[in-house]
């Protein structure tokens, strides 16, 4: 086995498009989840919507690339009205099942056949962003250092997607060490306090579907751009299920939570596929289950001896909340 | 030198007269100055009717007990007046504008704030943000000024220091930066009444302050509510604890089976034959007659018999 390899690619994987990817859907996750409580199991949804919105507004509309992120991040913000509004005047439940729910039902209708036209059906949406690769000011030629050397287009993505990723660390971190981020913080203790303190309750639990949605939005506008293809992301529900795994490990509530819980999960994946691969361990095409498997085994050992993630605070977690 | 300026009153608040001279202590009575004013309020669970009132007045500027046994009522009332509850039918005004339909969040904001019979301290939170969260009209609270620190940092200075006066006066000020889940059950008692205080209301719904809570601080809860009322702050509470009641409530309701049956003042309610019927069941003080006797003595017997045959 040859551990050099196996440590190249584990980095290589901690800071990959997936970890940008799963990073900032699971900030979003983390005001869904973490600060406000929502229980959102339909994150990827908002990701479709924001990269369906982008890709399919460019393509009939001839928007320039701009102009479908704008349209994008509009299709979370109104996909989040449409979730939010009828259920978040009811138990937390309802959210739950309804984002679930209506994640399936975008999936399967962007991937129909039946549509192809619009979306691109099963094959997805290709080429609507060549502008984006334009924008990189890096000349030709080979960029970093160690085991991380990209070409200049790959290490342009990656610099731009952290600094995305730190961006959205940063709104996050404005806005919960705020009054807003106060009454947030209040709602995932007790609503009927909050309300009876004179704060509408409904309205801010919107706010923050919607903020949580935009920024999940972001992110996989951000890569399907860099892609320059919507579609290959399936947007399957075990996609938002790996985002709470991050968010888990991570430590929910925490603004670094989600950034350092995608960069573990992600390098933990390449390690785990590493060993399996070159120790001859299982049948290559057995890997991916596998792997499933021992993340699975790793996430129920984290909820039983550190259910507070990394930067959690187990004080916390420990006190009982009615 | 010529005009004579004239006297103020020393303590003008002591000086005032019973504000319940000339008040007829029967239920649904009408107060020379009430704060709250409803009107045929129905509650309806299915087949039960939980709350039935058909006037009710709460005066300004006194303390006033909301009474009655178990399932009576009270906090249903509590709820539908403070919007956490919907009523099936009724009217009811707060300051002479009407409040019925209002969302909770309005109904406190317009002066009427409650507390909880299950107290409802954010556990997550630390002391001073819980109370920090009452405070009204912050720009903080908005989105977008959220995001820009400068916009709301001298009103957050304002919220905190009047929080920190607040934690003071209810003796939390050394429990300030620790998480409220690790409040004691009195002590958040406390630290709810006076969070509630930080929203300005005029009027204070407290919904069994005195639960679990032990003698020594349930008299502290007590001064507190006599000192909010001398500050001219208007009380409403229920209450189990008819000791809590007689020292300090100015005013009394008693609820029983959704409607209220009697009002007064407490020595004339603990004389009244129907809340002591209410508290304690009609047939409480009649004693059985001879031939009722035994006939349930006859009734028991013959059950005892049956069971013998059955296991012969």
């Amino acid at each position: 086995m040859d551990w050099g390899v196996i440590f190249d690619d584990t980095l290589r994987g901690a800071v990959g498009m997936s970890a940008i990817l799963y990073a900032i859907g699971a900030i979003g996750l983390n005001v869904h989840f973490g600060y406000t409580g929502l229980i959102n199991f339909g994150q990827v949804a908002f990701m479709a919507a924001g990269s369906y919105g982008m890709a399919i507004s460019i393509n009939q509309w001839d928007l320039p690339l701009w102009g479908g992120w704008l349209f994008g991040i509009g299709s979370a913000v109104v996909l989040a009205l449409l979730l939010g509004i009828p259920t978040l005047r009811l138990r937390a439940d309802y959210l739950a099942i309804v984002t679930i729910a209506v994640g399936e039902i975008i999936r399967n209708v962007v991937r129909a056949d039946r549509y192809r036209e619009v979306t691109g059906g099963p094959r997805g949406i290709f080429s609507f962003a060549d502008g984006f690769r334009d924008l990189n000011p890096l000349p030709d030629g080979q960029y970093g250092f160690g085991p991380l050397r990209y070409g200049s287009d790959q290490m342009f993505f990656r610099l731009t997607g952290w600094g995305l990723a730190l961006l959205m660390v940063l709104v996050v971190w404005l806005l919960m060490r705020s009054p807003w981020g106060r009454v947030i913080k209040s709602i995932r203790d007790d609503e009927d306090a909050v309300r009876s303190l004179g704060k509408n309750a409904y309205g801010y639990k919107l706010q923050a579907l919607i903020v949580g949605g935009v920024i999940a939005a972001i992110g996989s506008m951000f890569v399907d751009s860099a892609d320059n293809e919507v579609g290959q992301l399936s947007f399957r529900p075990t996609t938002t299920f790996y985002l709470y795994v991050v968010l888990i490990l991570g430590g929910a509530g925490r603004v670094w939570g989600p950034v350092i819980g995608s960069m573990i999960f992600w390098g933990m994946s390449q390690f785990i596929d590493g060993v399996l691969t070159q120790g001859d361990i299982v049948e290559t095409q057995d890997v991916g289950d596998v792997r499933t498997m021992l993340i699975g085994a790793a996430l129920v050992s984290l909820v039983i001896w550190r259910p507070q993630g990394i930067f959690g605070d187990k004080r916390e977690i420990a006190l009982e909340v009615r | 030198m010529t005009a004579v300026e004239p006297v103020e009153p020393v303590e003008p608040v002591q000086a005032q007269a019973d504000p319940f001279a000339g008040v007829p202590e029967d239920a649904g009575s009408a107060k020379p100055d009430p704060l709250i004013v409803a009107d045929v309020v129905t509650r309806r669970f299915g087949g039960l009717t939980a709350v039935s009132v058909d006037h009710l007045e709460v005066q300004r500027g006194v303390i006033t007990a909301l009474i009655g046994p178990n399932g009576a009522g009270k906090t249903t009332l509590f709820n539908i007046l403070t919007g956490f509850d919907k009523a099936n039918a009724g009217t009811w005004s707060f300051d002479g504008q009407p409040i019925g339909g209002l969302p909770s969040y309005r109904i406190a904001r317009r002066g009427m704030v409650r507390t909880f019979q299950l107290t409802k301290s954010l556990a997550r939170m630390r002391v001073i943000d819980n109370m920090k969260l009452g405070a009204p009209t912050q720009l903080g609270e908005r989105f977008l000024p959220a995001l820009v620190r400068p916009l709301w940092r001298s009103q957050e200075a304002v919220v905190e220091a009047k929080a920190d006066e607040l934690l003071g006066r209810f003796n939390l000020t050394h429990m300030r930066d620790e998480f409220a889940g690790e409040l004691s059950g009195g002590q958040r008692k406390l630290l709810e009444m006076a969070r509630a205080l930080m929203v300005e209301p005029r009027l204070l719904l407290l919904d069994e302050p005195m639960a679990g809570v032990n003698p020594a601080l349930a008299e502290t809860i007590t001064h507190h509510v006599r000192q909010l009322r001398d500050e001219g702050l208007t009380v409403l509470f229920v209450e189990h604890d008819m000791d809590v009641v007689r020292t300090i409530s100015d005013w009394v309701v008693v609820m029983s089976e959704g409607s209220i049956i009697a009002e007064g003042r407490h020595s004339s309610i603990v004389a009244n034959p129907d809340v002591i019927d209410a508290y304690l069941g009609a047939h409480h003080a009649t004693p059985l007659d001879r031939a009722e006797q035994d006939r349930h003595l006859a009734e028991a017997e013959a059950v005892i018999e049956a069971e013998e045959h059955a296991l012969e």
